[in-house]
């Protein structure tokens, strides 16, 4: 199979899993037990202005006319109206997806980079106290669910210390309004971001620091390595400069899967912190019944995912020769 | 491990039916050499036995934390009559709530007034019942489809793995939360939620592993006598991937508790029972987090030390099943 072969195949492989991705929510939330217009349509005052709703969402036609039409409204980008905020669920949903963003991905710069330095060193001393001690650390860290490191933290940071606000994002309460870079860029956000990063930083180091030991050890068996410290280079930078660089290979892929399975694993950080984003939103939406916003912050979670997956796929491709196209 | 060369099994299908008593005695020879050299290994791996002790620990404290009786309509009878917890997880026992720790309560109360140290070792069970149970179900499915999808190939491959990669693109959490509040925070609900996701991994890895396998000369030998499809991937393939399998059933259940944890967290836990998760849950809803530390600390310490155990005992499996992970110190 060629390259491009390949890489049809799998924008295809894309395709399908966007479209499985896309019906199971619709399944899940037609699923709902007893007569969905009763989740669907609640507070109307008489019978006739219900039904006038039911049939004003299309909740009367039959289920493959529903299916269809939420497909048409999906491919025309709409995910129909919040019944909790009254509005689009379009307008509401992107800037609580910005804020999930901006975290996680705060989150995984830092976990990555301490990850692949730290996993390195370990790697670099194998067998001594300090690769022990790495090794049973990281996997503390990893054992402990998101809410608990959140929990420690804002015990630690903000009820002991008090060096940061405990929830929330910043801003004046007009959180959804501000433009972008009023929003983000301001030392205000910046406080409010540090604990919710450092916790989703903390529970992610695990994957990059472990993996990158692992790889460290190969590379370190190489000869290229015996060569550098032969040259009398400085340990440091045989290991930072030479061994390390050419084992970061691998986790450029576990980079990429880790980044998508971040958006749907920031619902637990996003709840603890009181964080405005997609996860939290999901979370409210659900237990109020807003099924509407609830799908579109479950779409947008499982999309990234499915497309930072891919991203994955085609950066191994890219980055290593050697693969060969299943 | 059965990593050793298949030639053994060969060796003795080679000599065909009749001898059927000693093919099977050599079988269970292998399977004990295969935890012996488990054990072997563990004695130098000081991280895997206290995996192994933080679990049995948990274990014991789950099976006796309070009487278990069985019950069949009208008759039942006492299985375990010990309790380890002084309290039930629901007793007032003080008048006012959130208590420091004190001799009577050395995890302090609740603000409802109940007994915390009685409902960290309560949630045992349920941490133990979701995580056995939901990792043996997402591993058995995850390995079947693993070993039929890379033994017949073809259209059965295809069909299994498009399925695998549409499950990789779910969500795991958030799916969870959806299914759980649809169709009811039970334990069954739970369970099926981290089911229906966590076998994805295992299906990956084994599919993998037997692709390799199916190569081998032992594979054809047993074909060229006449074995079924069936004996060939169940009792000739499947040992040899069963290091494997165990391994991802531990990491399995690392991933089943933190997963129900989270739920139960959210106050999506499964009715009727106490968890650690939900404990947590309490303390937030009462708002407590801020004075009440001996209510939060106790359940978290908890799940961590659980979750770590487990990891600990997948590291040192995870050496069976990659011999150049063993290094002399």
């Amino acid at each position: 199979m060629g390259l491009r072969e390949y890489v049809v195949r799998r924008i295809l492989q894309l395709v399908l899993t966007l479209w499985a991705l896309v019906t199971l929510l619709f399944v899940l939330f037609r699923m709902v037990p007893g007569d969905p217009t009763t989740r669907f349509v609640m507070e109307y005052p008489t019978d006739a202005e219900r039904q006038a709703r039911i049939e004003e969402l299309g909740l009367n036609e039959p289920l493959y006319v529903q299916y269809l039409e939420y497909m048409g409204q999906l491919l025309r980008g709409e995910f129909g109206d919040s019944t909790h905020y009254r509005e689009p669920v379009s307008q509401l949903i992107f800037p609580l997806f910005m804020n999930t963003v901006v975290l996680m991905f705060t989150a995984l710069l830092i976990a990555y980079t301490i990850g692949i330095l730290f996993g390195a060193a370990m790697g670099w001393l194998r067998g001594s106290r300090f690769e022990r001690g790495g090794i049973v650390a990281v996997l503390m860290a990893r054992s402990s669910p998101e809410f608990w490191v959140g929990i420690i933290l804002v015990w630690l940071f903000v009820f002991q210390f008090g060096l940061f606000p405990r929830s929330g994002i910043g801003g004046y309460g007009g959180e959804l309004t501000m433009n972008f870079v009023d929003r983000y860029v301001n030392f205000d956000f910046l406080r409010h971001l540090f604990l919710p990063a450092l916790t989703g930083a903390i529970v992610y180091l695990a994957t990059p620091a472990l993996l990158m030991r692992n790889t460290m050890l190969e590379v370190l068996k190489a000869d290229f390595v015996e060569m550098k410290k032969a040259e009398g280079l400085p340990e440091r930078t045989v290991l930072y400069k030479h061994a390390a660089r050419n084992s970061v290979l691998p986790l450029v892929t576990v980079a990429a899967i880790a980044t998508g399975a971040a958006m749907g694993g920031s619902v637990i950080i996003e709840t603890v912190f009181n964080w405005p984003g997609v996860g939290r939103e999901m979370v409210a939406s659900v237990s109020r019944n807003d099924y509407p916003v609830a799908m579109a912050a479950f779409l947008l979670m499982g999309t990234s995912v499915i497309v930072m997956n891919f991203v994955a796929d085609l950066a191994y491709l890219y980055l290593d020769p050697r693969v060969k196209y299943e | 491990m059965s990593l050793d060369t298949p030639s053994e099994s060969t060796a003795a299908q080679a000599e065909g039916g009749t001898e059927s008593i000693d093919r099977r005695k050599l079988r269970w020879r292998r399977r004990l050499n295969a935890l012996r050299s488990w054990g072997s290994l563990l004695k130098e791996d000081r991280l895997g036995q206290i995996g192994l002790a933080i679990l049995a620990f948990f274990i014991l404290v789950g099976i006796f934390a309070r009487p278990i009786t069985v019950e069949i309509g009208p008759v039942w009878s006492q299985v375990q009559p010990f309790s380890l917890a002084p309290h039930g997880y629901t007793d007032r026992v003080a008048t006012e709530g959130l208590h420091g720790p004190t001799w009577a309560h050395p995890f302090g109360t609740t603000d409802l007034g109940r007994d915390v140290l009685s409902q960290v070792i309560i949630g045992t069970r349920a941490t133990l019942i979701v995580g056995t149970i939901a990792a043996f179900m997402a591993v058995f499915i995850g390995a079947n489809v693993g070993i039929v999808s890379a033994y017949y190939g073809g259209w059965v491959d295809d069909v299994l793995m498009r399925i695998t990669d549409i499950v990789y693109g779910v969500p795991f959490l958030p799916f969870a939360i959806a299914l759980v509040f649809i169709l009811g925070a039970t334990l069954v609900n739970v369970i099926v939620a981290i089911v229906l996701i966590l076998w994805r991994g295992t299906a990956r890895v084994v599919r993998s592993q037997v692709l390799s396998h199916k190569q081998r000369p032992y594979v054809e030998s047993a074909r060229a006598i006449g074995a079924s499809d069936f004996r060939i991937m169940y009792v000739q393939i499947m040992p040899n991937v069963l290091p494997l399998i165990s391994l991802y059933a531990a990491f399995a259940v690392a991933w089943a508790v933190i997963a129900e944890a989270s739920l139960s967290f959210l106050g999506l836990g499964p009715q009727g029972m106490i968890s650690w998760g939900e404990i947590i849950y309490d303390v937030r809803s009462a708002g407590a987090l801020r004075e009440a530390w001996w209510w939060v600390f106790p359940p978290g310490i908890a799940i961590m030390l659980f979750v770590m155990s487990v990891f600990f005992i997948g590291r040192s499996l995870e050496k069976v099943v990659n011999p150049d992970l063993r290094h002399g110190k």
